[in-house]
């Protein structure tokens, strides 16, 4: 069982605030993201919850017990670093063992686990490899084999993908997210990438400047963002804003469109707002226009990829009218 | 400088280089064929190079004489306990200041480091009398404590510098693996920071075993060290060349080998990390 | 960063050595003020009682600690100059393309490692000595008549004995701060036709002053307080020639068996090496950071 609460929790360093007043609720089992810009505190709040930093003030609960000052070896919990810091004088076996050892656990047990994450996570033939022998995918297993052989109460991932390249992140993604599917034990994972955070999680925590921004499930993100923040940074290519008077047209402060949400049209004269291609990256799949919109400023949008454009093609938009993301002087979402 | 140099540089630069180097060993070289030299030949002049006969009597003398082998065992005793004491003390000093530093750390390293500073002959008379009093006077015992006081700062301030190279990281994730402190420090911290623990442990024992101030007051017949041992020798009447280069031959010795495997390990320790 | 916990525990791990360090310090050094204030002779029981600034001014007053503090100075100034020049040569001469360079680092450092009574031994009889000493066969060679190098210039061989002690230390420490120059700033330098002389007092010198920072810190620290070597050697005569302040607290404390005195040397002695220590860390503390 993996239920965590935080109640109310700040953290200062001195003077400084990092996180001012924090209160989440994360139910067992569930697959929480984490996601905001660096330094907006995600990876301290899960430090918070792994016992390596202590709350200036607040609680953390869990499973219902207050842990706010117990130390990270009594809480039970699990946590892969973006470093993987792995014991670089112990074999893989002994790295993936080291838990059970401090547990006490009989050393047949110990075994008997070790050879049952190694082959959960194809580290069979890799056993007697010292960490520094491994490839960046290959610790990074070790380092989720250590932390699933105790069968923590909850998973902490701190960006465990970032230091492997494109291809592997992809494939990493998919196994932690079927190691969720198939443990169903509560995961944290603290991650700046956006389209992570929407393809692993249950719900989403996007933070910023300490700050809960929203907490939801990743459509809800997508769909209703509570404010202008989250709206630009959940979705890829980011949302489009405008101010000024073209706002003041829908009653709003601002307003946003997502590069998805336009209709393109070469003919002219057929479309709201007229602009000129600046760049066009063409994917293949998808073709995403970085559009000069007369008076609006630079825009992107996002087409077929059976379309070709060129730099100084005119194009005309128009944005679906009902998916204007409308946004009052505060950034809230109206 | 250019690394293109052409030969004729090469050779130059290496015979300069040999010559200096010869002229810094030759003391210790002169000793190494003395010390098997016959006291007749010793003295010779002209001198010899190689002894022309070759003779291991000396050592047999010295150790007769002055019992090599107590002064040795004592010396290893010292150097080799109060180094291993002070790592003892030292680890987890380091461990705090590495890895849960204050504002005040780098004030109380600075501190440590002063210590150091102070003559010792500042404190020798009361550390005399507190010895006398206390009976550790010409023990072996009292002498490692002061050889672990002396060098304490040393070892501390080296293993902080080893310790801070070591990414935090790591012993926050055997934390979470359920480590305690000792564990911690044990079976992970330790383990990691072997080499540095090595070159820290090679540097004391040698400073140590080289100790000639404390050794030499504190200690007479019983619990003297090597230093005491041949300082014994001092007054040369009684004693002739051959001998005398025997005693110092096999008072160095230990420590000699010692330094010359280590040396590359060393240079770390010795600026305590300040030059890498 | 840590927490609460970790920072009490990391204050109760640091305590054995803070407290030890601290007696080790504050407990002898009062001890031995209280003792220069008295009168107090192992010689002479019946003399007791306070004396004020008397011991002091004996020992300040008495000529041979003039001497001792100008020799403690030579002795200390002479040895750094010539280690710290001679050092710098060497490990530029070690730093060139040569054969054989893993054999003359070994020959380079070996004095490093001679305890100081035994280097003391060495020079004495095997090098200074007037009859049988190398350098005695070396000067009958050229027909002179050899030197009584510790009658004669007592101090002047003492510091080249602690020099010889002392050069490998500056060698060894300035010729890895000189291979850490990279090639390519070296290069650079070459390229843009600096001739040898500027690239060393432009690129070469700056980049080692860190280092000869330090081999003059910690050198000395050590210097201060040589003493094995005067012991052996002259014993720190002929009359006060060789004696430095150390030695002089020797000669006065437990060789005179005046504890009084000696201890007042012994506190002029740490307010000396405080002098220095501040004058030093001034200096050069800021090219230090710990």
């Amino acid at each position: 069982m993996g239920s965590i609460t935080l109640e109310h929790v700040n953290k200062s360093f001195g003077e400084v605030e990092i996180i001012p007043d924090i209160s989440l609720d994360i139910k067992d089992g569930e697959f929480v993201v984490f996601v905001g810009p660096s330094g907006c505190g995600k990876s301290t709040l899960l430090r918070l919850i792994a016992g390596l930093e202590d709350t200036t003030s607040g609680h953390i609960k869990l499973d219902g017990q207050d842990v706010t000052d117990a130390p990270p070896a009594r809480r039970g919990l699990a946590m892969v670093f973006q470093s993987y810091a792995l014991y670089p004088h112990m074999s893989v076996r002994d790295n993936i063992a080291f838990p059970l050892k401090m547990a006490k656990m009989p050393q047949a047990e110990i075994d008997k686990k070790v050879e049952y994450a190694a082959r959960t996570l194809n580290l069979g033939s890799y056993l007697d490899r010292r960490p520094r022998a491994l490839s960046g995918g290959q610790r990074q297993r070790v380092a989720i084999g250590r932390a699933i052989v105790r069968e923590p109460k909850a998973f902490l991932f701190d960006e465990p993908l970032s230091n492997l390249d494109a291809a592997l992140r992809v494939n990493m993604r998919l196994e932690i997210t079927e190691l969720h599917q198939q443990l169903k034990t509560t995961m944290i994972y603290v991650t700046h990438d956006q389209v992570e955070a929407m393809t692993m999680a249950d719900r989403i925590v996007v933070l910023n400047a300490g700050n809960v921004e929203q907490f939801g499930s990743p459509l809800d993100l997508y769909k209703k963002p509570a404010n202008r923040f989250v709206a630009g940074f959940i979705g890829s290519p980011r949302m489009n804003f405008v101010d000024g008077p073209e706002a003041e047209k829908h009653k709003a402060h601002s307003i946003g469109v997502r590069p998805e949400h336009f209709t393109l049209s070469t003919t002219a004269g057929a479309g709201q707002w007229s602009g000129t291609v600046n760049v066009a990256e063409q994917l293949g799949s998808d073709t995403f226009l970085h559009v000069e919109v007369d008076g609006l400023g630079l825009m992107t949008v996002r087409t077929d990829g059976d379309r070709t454009f060129a730099h100084g093609d005119k194009v005309y938009l128009t944005p679906d009218p009902n998916r204007i993301y409308r946004f009052d002087a505060a950034g809230k979402a109206i | 400088m250019a690394r293109t140099a052409s030969v004729q540089t090469k050779i130059g630069f290496t015979i300069l280089a040999w010559a200096v180097a010869l002229l810094l060993f030759s003391p210790i070289l002169w000793t190494i064929v003395t010390a098997f030299k016959t006291e007749a030949e010793a003295i010779a002049a002209p001198p010899t190079f190689l002894p022309q006969t070759f003779t291991l009597e000396n050592f047999a003398d010295v150790q007769g004489r002055s019992d090599y082998i107590k002064h040795a065992w004592n010396s290893i005793l010292v150097s080799v306990g109060s180094t291993l004491l002070g790592l003892v003390i030292a680890i987890p000093a380091a461990w705090s200041m590495a890895f849960a530093p204050t504002k005040r750390t780098k004030d109380i390293l600075m501190w440590m480091l002063s210590t150091k500073m102070m003559p010792a002959v500042g404190v020798l008379i009361p550390i005399y009398l507190i010895f006398r009093d206390l009976r550790l006077l010409d023990t072996v015992h009292g002498l490692t404590l002061i050889m672990t006081l002396i060098n304490l700062p040393i070892i501390i301030w080296m293993l902080y510098t080893y310790f801070k190279e070591i990414p935090v990281d790591i012993l926050e994730a055997a934390r979470m693996d359920g480590a305690e402190l000792y564990d911690e420090i044990v079976h992970v911290l330790v383990p990691m920071a072997v080499p540095g623990i090595a070159s820290t442990l090679l540097l004391n024992v040698i400073l140590a075993w080289n100790e000639a101030f404390w050794t030499i007051t504190l200690t007479s017949g019983r619990a003297g060290t090597l230093t005491a041992f041949i300082s014994s020798f001092s007054s040369p009447q009684g004693l002739f060349l051959a001998k005398l280069s025997a005693a110092s031959l096999l008072a160095i010795a230990p420590i000699l080998l010692l330094g010359w495997f280590s040396q590359k390990q060393l240079v770390r320790g010795l600026t305590f990390g300040a030059v890498k | 960063m840590a927490t609460r916990q970790t920072r009490t525990l990391a204050r109760t791990m640091m305590a054995p050595a803070v407290i030890l360090l601290f007696i080790w310090m504050i407990v002898p050094l009062v001890m031995t003020i209280w003792f220069s204030f008295q009168n107090y002779s192992l010689i002479n029981p019946m003399m007791t009682g306070f004396a004020g600034w008397g011991n002091y001014a004996y020992v300040i007053g008495d000529p041979s600690f003039t001497q001792a503090l100008v020799n403690t100075l030579l002795l200390v100034g002479g040895v750094l100059l010539i280690t710290v020049i001679g050092g710098t040569f060497l490990a530029l001469l070690l730093d060139q393309p040569i054969w054989g360079q893993g054999i003359l680092r070994i020959l380079v450092i070996s004095p490093f490692f001679v305890m100081p009574p035994v280097a003391a031994l060495i020079w004495k009889n095997g090098f200074m000595h007037p009859g049988y000493g190398m350098l005695g066969h070396l000067w009958k060679a050229f027909g002179l008549q050899p030197v009584d190098w510790f009658a004669q210039y007592p101090l002047f061989s003492v510091i080249v004995i602690v020099a010889w002690q002392w050069l490998p230390f500056a060698t060894l420490i300035l010729l890895t701060a000189l291979q850490s120059l990279s090639e390519e700033q070296r290069e650079a330098a070459e390229m843009d036709g600096a001739k040898a002389i500027n690239r060393f007092r432009y690129i070469i010198l700056p980049h080692m002053a860190r280092a000869i920072t330090i081999v003059i810190l910690i050198q000395t620290i050590f210097l201060l307080g040589i003493f094995a070597e005067i012991r052996v050697t002259t014993g720190g005569g002929p009359g006060y020639a060789s004696t430095n302040i150390a030695f002089l607290v020797f000669r006065t404390g437990i060789l005179s068996n005046d504890i009084g005195a000696g201890s007042a040397g012994g506190v002029v002695a740490v307010i000396i090496a405080n002098v220095v220590a501040i004058f030093l860390m001034r200096a050069v503390g800021k090219n230090l950071d710990a």
